[in-house]
């Protein structure tokens, strides 16, 4: 539906169909989202180097069978690793340990080298695997999962609109932008620019007041009360039940494998 | 300012889900129906203003605008930036799962103490006053989300302190960008649409 979300032109999924077609996708979307979950939960808890690398090969399966695009999506995933490398690469210096590399007179430890490996491993199998199973679907559907999941309806009607609007908006913006480009604003650093995107912001506030008038008016003339109308109902299947088996003798395997080399 | 899966500990990461599900809780009990569209449209709109960058130096920054949503939304800022980082977790790949309440509290709590603290200013007085007051809370939501950011890491152990440290400081011109852009937009909305600061957080809290 947005395509700021997805950045993949969908033109029929704004009325709900499911056009997925990789073996992922058909895979009922609540049981990805509670799968994603207990991987995150599972993996966070991990800490051998061999289970994590495991953990992050999973996830790459994960998304050779989700259909996103695999080189958005692994610049997506690099894009956090330049995000946190200032972090992981001050920890070598502050873990206590056997120093491997002395720079201006501060050590480097083996000891933080190897956490700050384990973050980065962590970090990355975990929004990969999120980004294969609950990323490859549409907005729209991931509300409607979340509501059969008993999120409260307020929140999930608060995440569809913010998903509905996201990309009006965003048109929004880019419209303002263009208007003041024709009156020769040019970014650059100091205060006008800064006064200039201030007054942008407060005026696309301004704008998004004026529309929600609107669209509150519309929806209450027509008889909107709250409920939230489901557009598919999905029962757990056969299919379902292999992919939750098979997940699950998947996360198994990772603990055993951090119990039994933590028993060495 | 996102931290990521793996890094914190573990009560550090229990206790950030607990506040953040108290907080969104909170948040949605002002939240009626009614409301609904325009605390939507709104979160949209902070969604859309945090993918925008700035020019500073040779670089660029984007914006957070938390104390600007805290002022607008007063409670309800929390299930709106809520909604906002869950997406961008799953379809942006930025932040983590694990660390979702941790980042929600980062982020919503500075906010919310924000809106409670200065709302009430913006509507008395000239537009030139409540500028200045939204410039101060702008700085001051950048800088209690450093805080609370660097706090996370600092008490997940001591080998983060550097990092804690590092994180403060590098955000100080943040906070002065933030500051002036949020007083800015304060006051167009002052001049133009003073309801804006009705529209949510006004009567219900």
């Amino acid at each position: 539906m947005s395509s700021v979300l997805t950045a993949v032109e969908k033109p029929l999924s704004a009325t709900g169909a499911n056009r997925q077609v990789s073996w992922l996708g058909r895979v009922d979307p609540r049981v990805r989202i509670v799968c994603a979950a207990a991987f995150a939960v599972t993996v966070v808890a991990c800490d051998r180097f061999g289970v994590l690398i495991a953990a992050l090969c999973l996830a790459g399966v994960l998304m050779a069978g989700s259909g996103l695009p695999p080189r958005r999506t692994l610049r997506r995933m690099a894009a956090m690793d330049g995000f946190i490398l200032f972090m992981l690469a001050l920890l070598p210096f502050t873990v206590p340990g056997e120093p491997f590399l002395t720079i201006w007179g501060v050590s480097a430890s083996w000891e933080g080298l190897a956490e700050a490996a384990r973050i980065g491993l962590t970090a990355n199998a975990v929004i990969l695997a999120l980004m294969a199973l609950v990323g490859s679907m549409e907005p729209v559907t991931l509300g409607h999962a979340l509501h059969t999941l008993r999120v409260p309806a307020t929140l999930v009607h608060l995440l569809m609109f913010t998903v509905r609007y996201i990309d009006v908006l965003r048109e929004e913006y880019l419209r303002l932008r263009q208007a003041m480009k024709a009156r020769g604003f040019r970014p650059s650093t100091g205060w006008h620019t800064y006064r200039s995107f201030g007054y942008l912001v407060g005026m696309m506030l301004v704008r998004s007041l004026e529309r929600s008038e609107r669209i509150l008016e519309a929806m209450k003339c027509r008889g909107f009360t709250g409920r939230l109308p489901l557009l598919e109902r999905w029962s757990v299947g056969a299919r379902d039940l292999a992919f939750t088996a098979g997940f699950a003798v998947a996360l198994v395997a990772l603990i055993a494998g951090e119990v039994a080399d933590g028993a060495l | 300012m996102h931290i990521v899966d793996g890094a914190l500990s573990n009560p550090v990461v229990i206790g950030g889900a607990v506040l953040a599900a108290g907080g969104i809780a909170k948040g949605l009990r002002c939240l009626p129906m009614e409301k609904i569209p325009v605390a939507g449209t709104l979160s949209a709109t902070f969604f859309v203003a945090s993918l925008v960058h700035v020019p500073a130096g040779p670089s660029s920054l984007h914006l957070i605008l938390n104390g600007l949503a805290g002022l607008v939304l007063g409670w309800a800022a929390f299930p709106a930036l809520f909604v906002g980082l869950l997406l961008q977790a799953v379809f942006f790949g930025f932040g983590g799962v694990t660390v979702l309440g941790v980042n929600t509290f980062n982020i919503a709590m500075p906010a919310v103490i924000v809106g409670c603290l200065l709302r009430s200013r913006l509507q008395s007085g000239t537009p030139e006053a409540a500028a200045v007051w939204g410039a101060v809370g702008g700085g001051l939501a950048v800088a209690l989300t450093t805080f609370f950011v660097a706090l996370a890491l600092a008490l997940t152990g001591e080998q983060f302190y550097n990092a804690a440290k590092l994180v403060f400081l590098t955000h100080i011109p943040v906070m002065a960008i933030e500051a002036f852009l949020t007083g800015s937009a304060i006051y167009l909305t002052r001049k133009v649409k003073p309801e804006l600061f009705e529209a949510v957080a006004g009567a219900g809290s």
